[in-house]
């Protein structure tokens, strides 16, 4: 496995089914009442968080104290730019207290990367701006896969703000990897810019008709949209957004029965997702976020655990 | 004091002995040992092409404001080595230059250095804030005597604000150079080409079409005004359609665009190194094949190389929130020599042309991109057309590092720079 | 060892754990991954046989808890499956292939001890070749099999490997 994990490209498809199978044994220890293991006892991670995230972050937090290791969290908001320290000497001055690890969640797309040339530690992208969260596509696939079984050949639908998604973009990749066919869901203004050719050489299929697609899938993960879209001009009004791209009742009423149903969180219920939709037994909302703490514990094993892992 | 070039080819027409003398050219031919004797100094120039003196339309030197990236004396050295003789030192300086007295205080300092003429650009609007015009006519009349006016960095992007701009400057001869971006089509955080890559980095784009949309704004405008109108670095294949159609219209525009724009493509921002982010960001191979073309045919008239100097910790951040600019003073020629030369696009007289006649002309500097000839001024570049240069950013005049250059092989090198007859730089060194 | 051999120390170990433990009450029996759980099951199926009733039986699996992760390559995870009755004040038997260094059983003891608190823990092994780094001993040995450290002793069973066969390799004898 690589040494980082900045992109669901640094995984090919016998690391993601190693992290996929272990973050299982991980799930039972969460059920335990002694929840720690001694496995990286003597590590110290840092959570550099530069945006917030509760969710993420405490996820990291968890998984890593799990495992016995040294958590810290940082939050880098106001530090680098506005006191002009740059980013480098800001992760620098982190890692040079000797840290084995910094896992990194940041604003700007490519930050992650930019970061691991900077430094000599292990690092873990969180999250850097429109480009990537590969723990997240990691736990999506994870959830699926208990429910579903193997991936191979499986049809998944994802749907929404495909431009401004990095769970997009990770989940683009990790499907594709693990052998399933995705196709994505958008009106026009929502679509990235080249996304014709980038299907093309990616193998996944794009439509603006959400209904014609959603009989045809075992997974839809519905993105979240946020309200501030409508002032960019991506689309006149949520009312018009939820009727071309939502996940109503009554597209909940006409997906198959297997058909399971994603979102990354947080919800926009009503917008993006009827509360219907939500609390359905197809859907597996609350089993991402459980799977989250056992993936994030299976990345840090497999990242930190073993021989020539760290610096 | 006297100098004589032997043998060098003359912009391409041919090999000639040249005889510099009280900083004019004062003779030209076979001169034999007849300029030795009296202490002459002697520039071997076998191999060599001389060219007039090479004169860029766009630099920014960052003094006043940023000198821990730049000052004038370190942009102007950068500049000599460049081969450059003549260089226009932008207003996007802290304060801007947008009365007399900043663009006199600029020209002073220019002359301090005495390594080459800097030639202060005036803002278009008061601040660079697009909306009120700047004192052009008293910084036409200053000493600076400013013919180009500017706001890059920015778009002069109120329809409006552009058309009073270029009314105005038709009574002193000036000319306004334009950075098209349209902030609705590209705002400051757009910075990387808007097409497949942007959308796989995540990078917010900014589609070629921002740029179109201005120039063929205000090569209408130029018509309607009847007055001349400059486009700063054009980076856009769909671009040189619209020029090339304001020419064939007789529309009075002229162009200029970057070494970096000739070589490097959009691709280079792949591992998200701020050393490629710049403003207009880098295009696809088909909008760099188009902006060669057009410097062959003089659809685009020039070279400027919008050199643009910062301190490391400005770029050393995430690549959205990093610094836009490259360094270009000192490789300018070997990019164009490399690229344009070394592909047959374009002759050494043609190079003299984009590298020195027309951006003089553009910018009314009378004294440069004169034509090699007895009783003209003697601002001239004495290049190796042969010699390979490994870049080596460490090696750089210039405060700054941000050189995407680094480590390239490029053919093509100045060997001299002559300024009124003195040597400022020799054998690629400072002289 | 043959494949005679294998089965007939297993059925002796399986009646040795039940004489010691006066029957199977309170009696579970964790095999350790890999081969240590098809022992652990084949004990199990022998004391069925003597007592007439199922003794809970499981796998604990150690690699979590090992001293020497740092010193290879990442090892995949196995599972870890307590049976129902818990381990808490119960008699643990845990059953490995062979018994080398000890650092496996040791590391079996901690995990156990995340597990619950049971009233003892027994150690099984169907090889015991020497050479313990750590105070460590077997209660139930099927073969004492003195070796130099540089052999390597292989143990191949039927549901892993096809047939029953300890074998030892290698070394300088």
């Amino acid at each position: 496995m690589k040494r980082h994990l900045l992109s669901m490209n640094d995984l090919d498809r016998q690391d993601i089914l190693a992290i996929l199978d272990t973050a299982e044994s991980m799930h039972d220890v969460q059920r335990r009442e002694v929840k720690k293991l001694p496995t990286l006892r003597g590590r110290t991670v840092v959570n550099m968080f530069f945006e917030d995230s509760t969710r993420t972050r405490s996820s990291f937090e968890i998984a890593g104290k799990w495992l016995s290791a040294d958590v810290i969290n940082i939050s880098g908001k106001g530090s680098s730019t506005s006191k002009g320290e740059s980013l480098r000497d800001t992760v620098r001055v982190v890692t040079a207290m000797g840290v084995d690890g910094l896992v990194i969640r940041h604003g700007a797309s490519g930050a992650a990367h930019q970061v691991a040339q900077w430094v000599d530690v292990v690092v873990i992208n969180a999250g850097d701006g429109l480009h990537e969260h590969p723990t997240q596509a990691l736990l999506d696939a994870y959830t699926m896969r208990q429910r579903l079984g193997d991936l191979e050949g499986r049809q998944v639908a994802i749907v929404g703000d495909l431009t401004h998604s990095r769970v997009l973009r990770s989940n683009l990749i990790c499907l594709k990897t693990l052998g399933a066919h995705v196709t994505v869901v958008a009106p026009p203004t929502l679509m990235p810019a080249g996304i014709a050719t980038w299907a093309k050489s990616e193998g996944f299929d794009t439509s603006y008709d959400l209904d014609a697609v959603l009989p045809t899938v075992d997974a839809v993960m519905m993105l979240r949209v946020q309200r501030e879209r409508m002032s960019g001009g991506f689309f006149p009004t949520t009312r018009e957004y939820t009727v071309g791209y939502g996940l109503t009742r009554e597209r909940l009423n006409a997906l198959q029965e297997h058909t399971v149903i994603c979102h990354p969180g947080p919800m926009n219920r009503g917008l993006e997702i009827a509360a219907d939709a939500a609390d359905a037994a197809q859907s597996l909302i609350l089993d991402q976020v459980s799977a989250g703490v056992a993936v994030r514990m299976s990345v840090l094993y497999h990242l930190f655990a073993g021989e020539g892992t760290v610096a | 004091m006297s100098l004589l070039i032997k043998g060098a080819d003359i912009a391409g027409a041919g090999r000639q002995d040249v005889l510099v003398r009280d900083g004019v050219v004062a003779e030209i031919g076979s001169l034999g040992g007849a300029g030795a004797a009296r202490g002459t100094e002697t520039i071997d120039a076998d191999g060599l092409v001389v060219l007039p003196g090479l004169v860029d339309l766009h630099t920014h030197l960052r003094e006043p404001g940023r000198e821990d990236a730049e000052t004038i004396a370190s942009g102007s050295a950068a500049a000599a080595i460049g081969g450059y003789t003549a260089i226009l030192a932008m207003a996007n300086t802290t304060p801007v230059t947008d009365t007399a007295e900043a663009a006199e205080r600029v020209l002073d300092l220019g002359r301090l250095a005495g390594l080459v003429d800097v030639q202060p650009v005036g803002a278009v609007t008061k601040g660079l804030v697009g909306e009120e015009l700047a004192e052009l006519g008293l910084m036409a009349r200053s000493r600076a005597q400013v013919r180009v006016f500017s706001d890059d960095g920015r778009c002069v992007h109120d329809a409006r604000v552009m058309r009073r701009a270029l009314e105005y400057v038709k009574a002193f001869g000036g000319v306004v150079s334009q950075h098209a971006q349209d902030p609705k089509l590209a705002d400051h955080h757009a910075c990387c080409h808007e097409g497949e890559l942007s959308g796989r980095l995540g990078l917010p784009g900014w589609p070629g079409v921002a740029e179109e949309v201005v120039i063929a704004r205000d090569v209408m405008l130029a018509r309607h005004t009847g007055s001349r109108v400059h486009i700063a670095h054009v980076s856009t294949a769909g671009s040189v359609e619209v020029i090339r159609w304001a020419k064939a219209q007789g529309i009075a525009v002229t162009a200029e665009v970057t070494p970096h724009h000739l070589m490097l493509t959009t691709d280079l921002l792949a591992g998200y190194d701020p050393t490629f982010k710049v403003n207009p960001p880098l295009r696809p191979g088909e909008d760099v094949e188009a902006l060669r073309a057009a410097l062959a045919d003089g659809t685009i008239d020039a070279v400027a190389t919008d050199h643009a100097p910062h301190a490391r910790h400005d770029k050393e951040h995430a690549f959205v929130d990093a610094a836009f600019g490259v360094l270009g003073l000192e490789t300018a020629f070997s990019v164009v020599s490399d690229v344009m030369v070394g592909s047959g696009l374009l002759d050494w007289a043609g190079v003299a042309q984009v590298m020195s006649m027309r951006p003089a002309r553009i910018a009314g500097l009378s004294g440069h991109g004169r034509p090699i000839a007895v009783g003209e001024p003697a601002n001239l570049t004495l290049v190796d057309p042969s010699a390979t240069v490994t870049v080596d950013r460490d090696a750089s005049k210039s405060l700054s590092r941000n050189n995407p250059w680094h480590g390239r092989r490029l053919t093509g090198m100045v060997h001299a720079t002559l300024l009124r007859g003195r040597a400022t730089v020799l054998k690629g060194a400072l002289a | 060892m043959s494949s005679d051999d294998v089965s007939r120390a297993l059925r002796r170990v399986a009646h040795e754990i039940l004489e010691r433990n006066k029957g199977s009450q309170d009696l579970v029996v964790l095999g350790i991954p890999t081969r240590g759980v098809a022992l652990a099951r084949r004990l199990v199926r022998v004391m069925a046989e003597v007592e007439g009733h199922e003794v809970p039986c499981g796998a604990i699996d150690i690699t979590m808890h090992r001293d020497d992760l740092r010193r290879h390559p990442i090892r995949p995870v196995e599972h870890t499956d307590i049976p129902a009755p818990g381990i808490n004040a119960k008699t643990v038997v845990l059953v490995d292939d062979v018994l080398f260094s000890g650092r496996t059983v040791r590391a079996a003891m901690d995990a156990l001890s995340e597990l619950g608190r049971p009233q003892a823990v027994r150690l099984a092994v169907l090889v015991d070749r020497g050479h313990r780094e750590l105070p460590i001993r077997a209660d139930y040995v099927g073969k004492n099999l003195p070796t130099s450290s540089s052999e390597r002793v292989q143990v191949r069973l039927a549901e892993h490997d096809g047939h029953d066969e300890v074998r030892i390799s290698g070394g300088d004898r």
